[in-house]
């Protein structure tokens, strides 16, 4: 069952490369753009017997590893 | 005293710190490989800077679910002494042996240059060769320094005597919104943080590369020193 786990950093935290690319598609003459943030989004393939237990295994190795709780907050989100 | 230095791949300042430990103790420090399961019979474990599994996923996330964590936190936990610098001090924040953790540095740029530190810390063995307020210089060489954590937990830092050394320019003047002095942005300047047992300590920059005149300065010496003073070497 393919699991995406999305990893963004927290609300407050600063995040300098999406101030670099904001500034950079001003520069391209996005004029509308205000905030940027870049989040990271894993792909993961797992063996699991129904969505519930996939969504488990996903919330499970995001706290464990794949994302860092202290600055990132995550969503997990099963594939059909 | 028998001190330790962890190597994981990606590590590439362990034979600075091997110096500078073998001139504050006249002891050659032992090598652990990062498969390692036991850190028995050490009393300092030192994890040095770095790029530990190429910095894949965060700095310092891979390795601090290397085999040999598990002993370095069961023997922080025991009251061993760790120093964390540069890529160690990201391991130890990923370790959740020291709180916060460090970004990307707010200019972008990876800062390869000295800068200079304040004394803060009290009543540890890793801030006991200078006096409070000293200043000293270290090189610094990171691209995410930029040290944060919850302002409640800042609060506590900073209450408990607990951030090590903050970021100054070389007259002692600390200015979190200048970065000239506060180079990658830190939280409060905050360059390096202590344990709740103090016996726990992670900064940025690398003393161990100030220590012998012929390199260039001991500036970083002091903290060895204290180190081993403490330890009654």
């Amino acid at each position: 069952m393919k699991v995406r786990v999305f990893v963004y950093l927290k609300e407050g935290v600063l995040d300098p490369q999406g101030k670099a690319v904001g500034h950079a598609l001003q520069t391209l003459g996005f004029k509308g753009v205000e905030d940027v943030r870049i989040s990271r989004v894993v792909e993961l393939d797992v063996d699991a017997v129904d969505k519930a237990a996939a969504q488990k295994q996903g919330e499970d190795m995001a706290r464990a590893l794949l994302a860092n709780e202290v600055i990132e907050d995550f969503r997990v989100e099963v594939c059909a | 005293m028998k001190t330790g230095i962890v190597v994981f791949p990606g590590t590439n300042r362990e034979r600075d710190m091997v110096q500078a430990l073998t001139l504050a103790s006249g002891q050659a420090p032992q090598m652990l490989w990062h498969q390692q399961d036991s850190v028995d019979g050490l009393d300092l474990v030192v994890l040095p800077g770095g790029f530990s599994f190429g910095d894949y996923l965060r700095s310092g996330a891979m390795a601090a679910h290397s085999p040999i964590m598990n002993a370095v936190r069961a023997f922080a936990q025991k009251g061993g002494y760790v120093l964390g610098v540069c890529n160690g001090f990201q391991i130890l924040t990923e370790s959740q042996l020291l709180p916060g953790a460090l970004l990307r540095n707010a200019g972008m740029r990876f800062l390869s240059q000295d800068c200079h530190l304040k004394v803060e810390g009290r009543d540890s063995a890793f801030t006991a060769g200078w006096q409070t307020g000293d200043v000293f210089r270290a090189p610094m060489a990171h691209g995410d320094g930029n040290y944060t954590a919850a302002p409640d937990v800042l609060d506590r830092l900073e209450g408990e005597g607990r951030v090590a050394f903050r970021y100054c320019n070389a007259d002692g003047v600390v200015s979190d919104d200048d970065t000239r002095i506060n180079m990658n942005g830190s939280a409060r300047s905050i360059a390096g943080v202590l344990s709740e047992n103090r016996r726990v300590c992670g900064l940025m920059p690398h003393p161990e590369n100030l220590t012998d005149e012929a390199v260039g300065g001991t500036d970083g010496l002091p903290l060895f020193k204290g180190i081993m003073e403490a330890m009654g070497v």
